[in-house]
């Protein structure tokens, strides 16, 4: 098909998709109004189990199973990727050359990194009472162990980056969930079941299994992105 | 309140619109990073923190790192591949 | 008008990033234009679940149980959404490189036949 012929059946078709979509839209309640049944049920259901952040709570309590099913999707496109971008026989591993970056960006990047550290955790831990958790803290955990990176310093990185310990790490991530979930059904309330005490409103330790499965998905995500990371870096420094 | 969410609504259209006009790669990692700003901007003006934090830390940090390094390998020795099927 | 803007927003990124798709000339391009257009879905959930004047749904001395709140559940989408676009992100990413590795160019229009 020539660019020509494409653009034109795109044409119709983006245009059908449009007036499609703006018909649908108009069925939809209007933006800013007050109509939220679901918001209704989560919010109630999310203070009964003394949950603050009820964000939180609908991904790590209500709705356990989903979360669940998306760290397994992170687990498996983390393989998929590294599998993928192995070196190949053609491509000769190679030391990377030494690092050029300038002195001031060399110095932010080790101020930051330890700043990034702790602010990561205290994303983790504090999920479900502020905004944030596993994903975001696990996130800013990576990242910022990449600041050793843009420092310049790929040795420093690698030396603090034994990959196998994040491999397991990853896997360890996900099996504590998935023995969290599993010790609701051996104590009878069911898969990912909150069966912790929920503790006082407000505290560190509190809402159940919520701040367990927080730290278990931090753990997972935090060493995923590492190794993902670690993937795409090897595979940009092996072809020169 | 609603003509700050009008306002970042349009520049979330704008920015989107020119991360995908950026025909070069490279650049367009820098762009995609500014367009994940202005998302986590909106997403805190739709009081959603919790999304604005994810977006921060994966659409404007991890996802630009990840596409710079890629454009970073493709470029590099192009047609050097063709290893044994 | 202004109470649709968010809806248009949403479906307008879509169709932009489909655009972006068809036109391509290097794969991590489409790649990024892929991901433009799984981000509608973040505009047009969050601009679902928003109340004017409500709160963020997380509850605490300032904002007491009883307030009022924007939607959590669509958050939580939105949330989940995020994370899986960036591994989708990353495999995609991935797959152009070995593309790359095996045919030497990411060109979508020098690709014409598949090879094993």
């Amino acid at each position: 098909m020539t660019r020509r012929t494409r653009l034109l059946v795109f044409a119709v078709g983006g245009l059908g998709l449009l007036v499609v979509l703006v018909i649908a839209m108009a069925g939809i309640p209007g933006f800013g109004g007050g109509l939220h049944p679901y918001r209704d049920r989560a919010v109630a259901a999310g203070l009964a189990q003394r949950t603050p952040n009820v964000v939180a709570s609908v991904n790590f309590d209500l709705r356990g199973l989903d979360t669940f099913g998306e760290e397994l999707i992170l687990l498996a496109s983390v393989l998929g990727a590294a599998t993928l971008l192995r070196t190949t026989r053609t491509e000769r591993r190679r030391e990377p050359p030494a690092p050029r970056s300038l002195p001031s960006t060399v110095l932010a990047g080790y101020l930051m990194l330890p700043v990034t550290l702790v602010l990561g955790l205290d994303v983790v831990v504090h999920g479900h009472l502020t905004p944030g958790g596993g994903f975001q803290g696990g996130v800013v955990l990576a990242t910022g162990l990449h600041l050793l990176y843009v420092a310049g310093s790929y040795p420093a990185l690698r030396r603090l980056r034994p990959l196998d310990w994040y491999e397991y790490g990853e896997a360890a991530g996900s099996g504590l969930f998935a023995l969290t979930g599993l010790a609701g059904v051996v104590a009878g309330t069911g898969l990912l079941s909150n069966l912790l005490p929920h503790g006082s409103f407000g505290s560190l330790l509190s809402t159940g299994t919520v701040p367990l499965l927080n730290v278990a998905v931090g753990i997972g995500v935090g060493a995923g992105v590492v190794v993902l990371l670690a993937a795409f870096l090897e595979a940009e420094v092996a072809t020169r | 309140m609603t003509i700050l969410v009008c306002a970042v609504l349009v520049l979330v259209a704008v920015t989107g619109t020119v991360v995908v006009t950026t025909r070069d790669p490279k650049a367009q990692a820098v762009t995609l990073s500014v367009y994940g700003l202005v998302l986590a901007l909106l997403f805190f003006a739709l009081q959603a923190p919790d999304v604005a934090l994810s977006q921060i830390a994966v659409g404007s940090a991890l996802v630009p790192l990840m596409v710079l390094l890629a454009v970073r390998t493709v470029g590099k020795g192009v047609g050097k591949g063709r290893d044994a099927k | 008008m202004t109470s649709w803007l968010a809806y248009l927003v949403a479906a307008w990124l879509l169709v932009v990033g489909l655009y972006g798709v068809v036109t391509s000339h290097h794969l991590v391009h489409t790649v990024v234009c892929v991901s433009i257009a799984q981000s509608s879905t973040y505009v047009l959930l969050l601009g679902i679940g928003y109340q004017n004047g409500a709160t963020a749904p997380i509850f605490g001395a300032t904002t007491p149980p009883g307030t009022a709140v924007v939607d959590p559940v669509v958050q939580a989408l939105s949330l989940t959404d995020i994370v899986v676009s960036a591994t989708v992100t990353a495999l995609l990413l991935a797959l152009a490189i070995q593309v790359h590795r095996r045919h030497g160019t990411v060109d979508p229009d020098e690709l014409h036949s598949l090879r094993g």
